[in-house]
């Protein structure tokens, strides 16, 4: 791990821009990917409704600058994170009463209320046509003065990895917790973890709410780079590509959905640029890594290393 | 008095598959259920354990009513179970699985920043409960390799871990060959004194298990308490022999 962050510190002195550039998203769906496989690696529940929290905490940035003059990026991903977890809270102790498809259904049935939501409310979300994301300050320091991609590839990449490496922390605390622990007794055997005392309602539960802060937070990194948010980013085919990213890494390894965000951007970067038909490509993929590597990438890595995954 | 089930009725539709059990469990007691299929005994464990509401009548445990009030909130106020099929966490490890046991004992399930690794009393804990059972040498098999007897084990050995005060086998030695059955009891009866476990309630089938361990047995047929006596009241009681032990009487005589 170390050797990854320190190619990822020395990238910005050493590659082309444009691919420092595919790097932010990636840092960015990393985070959501990191929350998102609290609740489908390690709980056992897929959710194909979390781009929803991606869209709070993006429109979270955007309202933010735009109506309330508020730049700090500081600012937006607490903010982001706090109403990432008041809107999980109910949606979560309703969704996680059921399982499987029930669940991934009521989840997908959020996503597109909230979905229609920015597209109807036009004065605040700008509709269809999205919103202005204006350029954070970062730790307190007015950036406004310097280029658009100097920013990008300088101060606001760095800020990025600062907060994947701190999400990554504290999401490896996170499943090696009893907390964690418990969490894969429900998912391995709801059963025998009820008989144990463990309330599966309970832990779902706060599992969603984690992920979903974690959606907002890399939702609000979404923002600045392109500097506008759009209500795509709350479709429900939005929760479908990071779900899909999560099989590509794979979900059974604490780093599967991290490579798998991190394949993605760049895959997609590259296929777009030869064919206009990216989703073909990418779903004879998904097709493929579901019948032939279940365990996605990190499960191809692993099977030489077996040691490795042995815990997660 | 721990536990005491008054009056018990239950209907799934027209069947009645328990009419009017009233049973009494105290500290310190080794009680066999006993009865031929159909009898109820499924039934009474569910309803003793808390998942599923009698129809008719009351459950209470330590003076409280817990009838329906579902297995994780009774496993906290002290009664544990383990099942007749086997229920283990195939992923993890017999001492992930001891270790989860004690996280829901000490309530510590909600320390989402702890490392669970530090903590030595939950750790401490779990190596215990897997010395009492022989599980230590396993301890970090996936419980999905072990044996269909180590599976067992694990099952029974996670419900001790809970330090519950009374616990509930369902046929805790079926699906572990004759020659290892008194092994596994010997280590149950072990276990309950040296973690405090005051009451052992079981359902059994193997007539030499019943009458070797139980301090008092409680015969079921057709969902109603034939006899409940001790085991030499039991064996004396040409009803009980008639209907539940039957053809096994011969074996029961050596067992006994």
């Amino acid at each position: 791990m170390g050797l990854v962050a320190t190619v990822m510190a020395v990238l910005p002195l050493l590659a082309p821009a444009y691919h420092v550039l595919l790097m932010l998203p990636f840092m960015a769906y990393a985070v959501i990917l990191l929350g998102l496989n609290l609740l489908f690696g390690y709980s056992g529940l897929v959710s194909f409704g979390h781009a929803l929290f991606i869209g709070i905490g993006a429109y979270t940035g955007a309202v933010l600058t735009t109506h309330l003059g508020v730049r700090s990026l500081e600012l937006i991903l607490l903010a982001s994170a706090a109403l990432g977890a008041l809107v999980a809270t109910p949606v979560a102790a309703l969704c996680v009463r059921y399982v499987k498809i029930y669940f991934g259904m009521l989840t997908l049935a959020f996503g597109m209320v909230f979905y229609t939501f920015l597209l109807k409310f036009y004065r605040l979300t700008g509709g269809d046509e999205g919103m202005q994301v204006l350029r954070p300050t970062l730790l307190g320091q007015d950036l406004g003065g310097i280029p658009k991609t100097d920013y990008l590839v300088g101060p606001y990449y760095y800020y990025s990895l600062a907060v994947l490496v701190l999400a990554g922390l504290v999401m490896w605390r996170i499943v090696h917790s009893p907390f964690g622990l418990c969490l894969r007794t429900i998912r391995d055997n709801p059963t025998k973890a009820e008989a144990l005392g463990i309330s599966i309602v309970r832990y779902r539960w706060l599992a969603f709410v984690i992920s979903a802060v974690y959606a907002a937070v890399g939702g609000a990194l979404l923002g600045p780079p392109t500097g506008n948010v759009d209500p795509t980013l709350a479709y429900w085919t939005h929760s479908g590509n990071i779900v899909f990213m999560t099989l590509l890494g794979g979900f059974a390894n604490f780093f599967g959905p991290v490579l798998g965000a991190f394949v993605f951007i760049f895959l997609q970067d590259t296929v777009m640029s030869v064919v206009p038909y990216w989703r073909l490509i990418f779903g004879a993929i998904l097709a493929a890594v579901v019948i032939f590597a279940p365990a996605g990438l990190m499960g191809l890595v692993a099977r030489r290393r077996p040691a490795e995954v042995a815990h997660t | 008095m721990m536990l005491r089930a008054e009056g018990v009725r239950m209907f799934y539709g027209d069947f009645c598959a328990l009419d009017g059990v009233t049973l009494a469990i105290n500290a310190g007691e080794f009680v066999s259920i006993i009865g031929p299929n159909g009898a109820g005994k499924s039934t009474l464990i569910n309803v003793l354990t808390g998942a599923l509401r009698p129809s008719v009548g009351t459950v209470r445990f330590k003076e409280r009513d817990i009838s329906g009030i579902g297995p994780a909130r009774l496993a906290r106020r002290g009664m544990a179970r383990s099942f007749q099929l086997v229920q283990v966490f195939p992923d993890l490890t017999v001492v992930e699985t001891l270790q989860a046991a004690v996280v829901s004992r000490l309530g510590r399930g909600t320390r989402v920043f702890a490392l669970l690794e530090r903590d030595s009393e939950v750790r401490e804990g779990a190596l215990e409960v897997a010395e009492l059972f022989g599980l230590a040498d396993k301890a970090h098999t996936p419980a999905k390799q072990l044996p269909q007897g180590d599976k067992k084990l694990l099952d029974v050995a996670s419900a001790f871990a809970l330090y519950p005060e009374i616990i509930l086998l369902d046929e805790p030695t079926s699906g572990v060959s004759t020659r290892d059955k008194h092994a596994v009891m010997e280590i149950l009866v072990s276990a309950s004194k040296r973690l405090g476990i005051k009451s052992i309630i079981q359902v059994e089938h193997d007539m030499d298990i019943v009458f070797g361990y139980s301090g008092r047995i409680v015969a079921l047929h057709q969902g109603k308490v034939l006899a409940d006596g001790p085991p030499e009241e039991i064996k004396a009681n040409e009803d009980v022999v008639n209907t539940v032990v039957g053809r096994k009487a011969g074996a029961f005589e050596r067992g006994a």
